[in-house]
Order: structure tokens, then sequence, then C-alpha cells
């Protein structure tokens, strides 16, 4: 029953993680860089969600479509201007903008939001559900995270698959003069993966502050982190690896922490990620292509 | 034109992240004094210079800033009785040990004759090492690792990590709230696991059963499932947390969704707890917490001291002003009971000061009848207090 319960508590933060990874994954597919600050529009949409929901007062799903509306918002204006001016800059330049963004964010939230933690009211109000006689005992926040992620990562595989805008991504991402030349606006299809990517940012954010009350302007940066962890892990790039990933790191963090120490679940998780990259470079769903010289 | 759009996006994009901002920044002055000699007083005798360090910015500003503020409204309280008069000089040291040495000597310029701090421990052990070679009197408020005070002419105001840990097993034990301990702590924390490693060796002596012994790090301090889980699970009837209240909120939330009800119980980093902006304090409903000061108590001395902070600063006072504020009157004991006068050198002050220091015995608002040995350590009695309708009642 412990085993279950602990499986049941990981694949939920793993959930979280797979939405984040996703973001990270969307955008390192077509653009070829690695957002950094993606971790920290988590945090921003947490700050917006809380601040609709407490100080304006406004409805659970208002609030949470604010915060999508604000990160997407907040998700193309620094591809504008952070991002698009170095699309054919060398990409340890873009990485270190990204880094750069990130602490931007991080501090703008300081000055704004100030270092005290704000606790964050769960968007999701039901009563957990209570299995063979309460003994595993799942939260309600466990069950949405879980489903959200599930329908996000269906959904945005149908958009990539099947629709005109999803090709033309898989398109860009392909090879970006090859699109260009078929047609395709590679700027407008770039702007809108990291409208998506911020878009699903916020939900992230959103989720993960429910299962984890707890509201600071570094909030998006561990999860970030471990987040990039799944997308690699997953094999980054791929939508499905994505949620792999995140779910197998959430399970292995939780398990490590549960059965070996919390002191080094950490350094377990990281430690497996060497080990999955020694044994297979690009991750468990990644493509093995050979780089073109 | 392109340019032009990325200055405008630019502009939305601050004004977005300003607009749902709430004002919640603190200044921060570099120094500040309070003139003794020009408050209210006789002003016949000349006034005693107190010097105090601590972080005014960086990291650790808030502890700077409350132990200053603290301090500040003991010296005006004392001027204004008209006795000994006092000037206080405090110093940013930006929680930094070699500032702090750097400080110590502007403060040897300015004619400090003595030091109350400095503040955290790192820069008080660099300080404590000059003062002792100076023959400085040196009254730490707030640094708590031993060290601080391993020389003669070092003291210190609040508790020890390691004594607030003996003092939680033994109140544990001696009014039986549990015999079944399991305790979550910080293990990347110098505070939590100097409290948690006397809390166990001391719970072994006093007859209690250590079933669970979890811990988390600064890494990963958001998800507590397993280690709510692993405290469930062991039959523990008590929930040792000394930590701080932020990730107290965070396991207090998980543990109220799995149904998981022991008594919790915390230390002074649990103070705070219920002032987390939209926290459910009925989640804490039952917490004890054992500290030596906190501003939700309602006796006569704290209540006049937290008023007159918030008027003065326009924040509720912390457990590091209430150390300062206490420092301060202990400093004044002292040199009251050694009959220390302003034209004494600080030598000669300190050598007065070792003495009274262990002879004096002060009411304050960290603890009543507080009295020190020579060895510089405080002997107080912290309260216990239980967290009901997200208000402190005395235990």
């Amino acid at each position: 029953m412990e085993f279950l319960s602990n499986l049941v508590n990981g694949i939920s933060l793993g959930s979280v993680y797979a939405v984040i990874a996703l973001g990270y994954t969307m955008v390192y597919g077509i653009a070829r860089m690695l957002n950094f600050a993606h971790g920290d529009i988590i945090m921003v949409g947490g700050y917006i969600c809380f601040i609709s929901m407490t100080s304006l007062g406004l409805p659970v799903l208002v609030s949470i479509l604010a915060a999508v509306v604000v990160c997407t918002i907040l998700g193309i204006t620094i591809e504008r201007v952070a991002y698009k001016p170095l699309r054919s800059a060398p990409s340890l330049a873009v990485l270190i903008t990204a880094i750069g963004v990130s602490y931007l964010l991080q501090n703008l939230a300081l000055l704004i939001w100030g270092s005290d933690p704000k606790s964050f009211t769960s968007v999701v109000g039901f009563e957990p559900l209570r299995l063979f006689d309460g003994k595993l005992v799942i939260t309600s926040e466990t069950l949405v995270t879980i489903i959200a992620s599930a329908i996000i990562m269906v959904v945005l595989t149908l958009f990539v698959n099947r629709t005109k805008v999803g090709h033309a991504m898989l398109a860009v991402s392909e090879d970006k003069g090859a699109a260009q030349l078929m047609g395709i606006n590679v700027n407008a299809t770039i702007s809108l993966t990291f409208a998506i990517g911020s878009a699903l940012a916020a939900v992230a954010g959103v989720l993960l502050c429910s299962a984890q009350p707890s509201l600071l302007p570094t909030t998006g940066a561990m999860p970030g982190i471990k987040a990039f962890v799944a997308a690699v892990f997953g094999g980054i790039g791929s939508i499905p690896g994505a949620m792999i990933g995140g779910v197998l790191l959430g399970v292995i963090e939780i398990m490590s922490k549960y059965y070996i120490s919390a002191q080094i679940s950490d350094a377990i998780v990281f430690a497996v990620l060497i080990v999955v990259l020694l044994v297979r470079p690009a991750g468990i769903l990644g493509k093995q292509t050979r780089e073109k010289v | 034109m392109k340019k032009f759009l990325s200055l405008v996006l630019a502009g939305c994009m601050a004004l977005s992240l300003a607009a749902c901002g709430s004002s919640s920044s603190s200044t921060a002055n570099s120094t500040s004094t309070v003139d003794g000699s020009a408050s209210t007083g006789t002003g016949t005798t000349a006034a005693i210079k107190i010097g105090g360090i601590g972080p005014l910015t960086g990291t650790a500003a808030t502890y700077g800033q409350a132990v200053r503020n603290g301090a500040e409204i003991a010296i005006a309280e004392i001027n204004a009785k008209g006795g000994m008069q006092y000037e206080f000089e405090f110093q940013d040291d930006e929680g930094d040990a070699e500032k702090a040495v750097n400080a110590y000597n502007n403060l040897k310029d300015w004619g400090m004759q003595a030091l109350m701090g400095t503040v955290t421990s790192t820069p008080c052990i660099a300080v404590a090492a000059d003062a002792v070679e100076d023959n400085m009197f040196l009254l730490t408020p707030s640094g708590s690792a031993e060290d601080c005070i391993a020389n003669p002419n070092a003291f210190r105001m609040c508790f020890s990590d390691p004594e607030q840990g003996e003092l939680s097993a033994e109140y544990i034990a001696e009014n039986g709230l549990a015999t079944k301990i399991a305790i979550i702590y910080d293990s990347s924390d110098v505070y939590s696991t100097g409290i948690h490693d006397a809390f166990v060796t001391k719970a072994a002596e006093v007859g209690l059963e250590v079933v669970c012994d979890e811990q988390f790090t600064s890494d990963s301090n958001k998800d507590f499932s397993a280690q709510v889980s692993k405290a469930q699970s062991s039959g523990a009837e008590l929930l040792f947390l000394p930590i701080y209240y932020n990730e107290a909120s965070l396991i207090l939330t998980r543990m109220d969704a799995v149904g998981y009800d022991p008594i919790v119980f915390g230390c002074d980093g649990m103070d705070g707890l219920v002032t987390v902006e939209n926290f459910d304090t009925s989640l804490a409903e039952g917490v004890m917490l054992m500290t030596p000061f906190t501003a939700a108590a309602t006796d006569d001395m704290t209540v006049a001291f937290v008023t007159a902070y918030e008027e003065a600063y326009g924040e509720a006072p912390n457990q590091f002003a209430a150390d300062a504020y206490d420092a301060i009157y202990a400093i004044d004991a002292a040199i009251t009971a050694a009959g220390v006068t302003a034209d004494m050198d600080y030598s000669a002050i300190c050598d007065a000061l070792m003495t009274s220091m262990t002879e004096i015995e002060l009411d304050g608002l960290t603890g009543k009848a507080i009295t020190w040995d020579a060895s510089g350590a405080p002997t107080k009695t912290p309260a216990v207090y239980v967290i009901e309708n997200g208000i402190y009642v005395a235990a």
C-alpha cells in the first residue's frame, strides 16, 4: 500500500514536471534553443493566478485564464525582445540570454511581490479520494494534475500532427530554411511555439502551486531545472518523451525519497539521467540521428 | 520599426508585471545614529557609546534592520528615563566577516565603548577575535553559533541552536505530550540541523523514542509527500519540526490533504506561520511552538514594545528586534551594576562588565529572570504557545 501511495505521489509530481517539460521540449524542438526562463514563467503564472484569486477576488477559472493570457503575452514578448534578435547568433549567446531573462524575471518578481512567501489557495476544492479503507489517499490536486497533464499531452500531440499550423511547426523543426522556401512564416511559427509553451507554463504554475502552495520568486527555478532534465531524459524535442520523462522523474524522486534517503534523492535523480544518457544519448524517445557534417 | 515594436513590447512586459504587484519593498539606511545627548534627559553626564554591527543590506538584511530598530527603541527609552545616557551607532556588514571587521574598526574610530553585535554568526566569530584582543565588551543579540561567545569578553542574548533542541525534548517529556516522535528537518541548514542533533541526543536521555527521522534540503523543500507518508506510517504521536515556517506551511498542507493529525511541535523558526499571506490558519490549529519571543504574545511588555516598534517602523518586530532590545537593556543593567562611567576607556569597561554581566538578572522580552554565567550563554525559559484560531495562546 505504501508503494502504491508513493507511486501515486510520484506520478502526481511527475505530471507537473511533464507539463513544464512539454514547454521546454517544444521550444527546443522548433527554435533549437534552451529557454531557461521557462521555469520563471511558471512562477509568474502562479503569482498572476494568486493575485487574481486573492486581491481581485476573481473566480478560479477566470484566474487561471488570466494567468494563461499574461504568460502567453509575456512569452511572446520575451521571444521578440530577447531571443529574436539573436536568431542567427551562436547558440551559446542565446543560452546566456535565456539565463539572463530568467534572473530578470526572478528579480522583477522579488521587486514587485517581495521575498515573503505567499500561501497559494488550491484551485481544486473537492474531497480527496480514499481507497482501501482510507489507506490510500489520493488528493484532489493529484487527480486534477494527472488528468490535466494527460489531456494537455493528447491535445498537443493532435495539434502538432493533425493541424496545418502543427505541420508548419514540424517543418520548421526539421529544416528552417526549407520550411521558409515552402512558404511557411518561420518567425510567426516560432512566436506561436513560445506562446503555447508559455501558456502551458501558466497551467503548470497553477498546478504546481496547488500541490505545493508556497509562492516565492524562486518557485519556478528548481521545478524548471527538473523539468529540463525530464525533457532530456525523455528525448528533447519529443512530446510523448517529455511526458514519459517527467512522470519517470517524479516517480524516481519520490521513491528514492521514501525508500533510500530524502537527502540524496536529487543526486539519485541526476545519476539516473547520466546513466540514461550514457546508454541512449538522445533520451528515451529521442530520435537517434547522426549529426550531418 | 522593429526596434520600436521591441521597445513597446518590452514596456508591455514590464507593465504586465508591475500592474499586478502590491508594493512590498522596504528601504534600508546604510547607517543610523541615535544621539543620546540630543534626546531628553539630564544632559549633564556624557553618554556611553555603544556600537552595533549587522547586515542592513544583502540577503540577511531583515535581521540586521530588526536588530538596529529594536536597539534604537531600547536606547531611546533608556535615555528618556534620564539616568545613564547612551549614544548608538549601527554599521552595515552585509553579513560578511571581512566587512564586519571593517565596521568594527570604524566604530572604534568613532569611540565605541561596548559592542552590541554582530547579528549573524560568521561575522560575529571574526569580530570576536578582534574584540578579545582589544578587550572590548561584546554582546551578540542573535549570533547563535557556539564559537561566537568562546572568549571571556563575549556574551550572547539568544539561545544557541542546540539549547533549543534540548529544551524542546525536555518540555515534551516533562509534559508527557508524546513518547513516539517523528522529525522532519532541513539537513542543509545549520539552524535546523543544530536543533535536530541536540534534540535527538536529549530525547534518548529523557525517554522519548524517535521513530521517524526524515530530512529535506534547500533544493528539495517543496514536495513533502514522501516524508509525510513516512511519518504517518511510523505511528508517531508527535511531529517535531525544527524548521522555518515556509516549509512548515507546506508540510501542514500536505498533512491535511492526507488526513494525518499528530501533535505538531516547532521552535522559533515556526514563528511567522500564521502571518504567511493567504495562509489557511485552520491548518495550523493546535500547532505548538517554543519560542523566546513572539509579537503575538499579550503580556504588557511585549504589547508596549510591539506598539512602539510598529509606530516607528511600520511593521511588527521579529525575534531579532526583541533580542536587540533585551541586549541593550542587559548592557545598561550591567553598566549600572558595575558603576561604569562614560569617561572610562573600553578596556576598563569590558573588565567591569565581564563581572557584572554574571551578576545581573534581567526581565526582558525574550524571557523572565535571564541570567548569564561566565561562559556568556544566557539562562532563560522560552515560552510555549499553542495556535488556536490563528492566535497564539500560552500553553
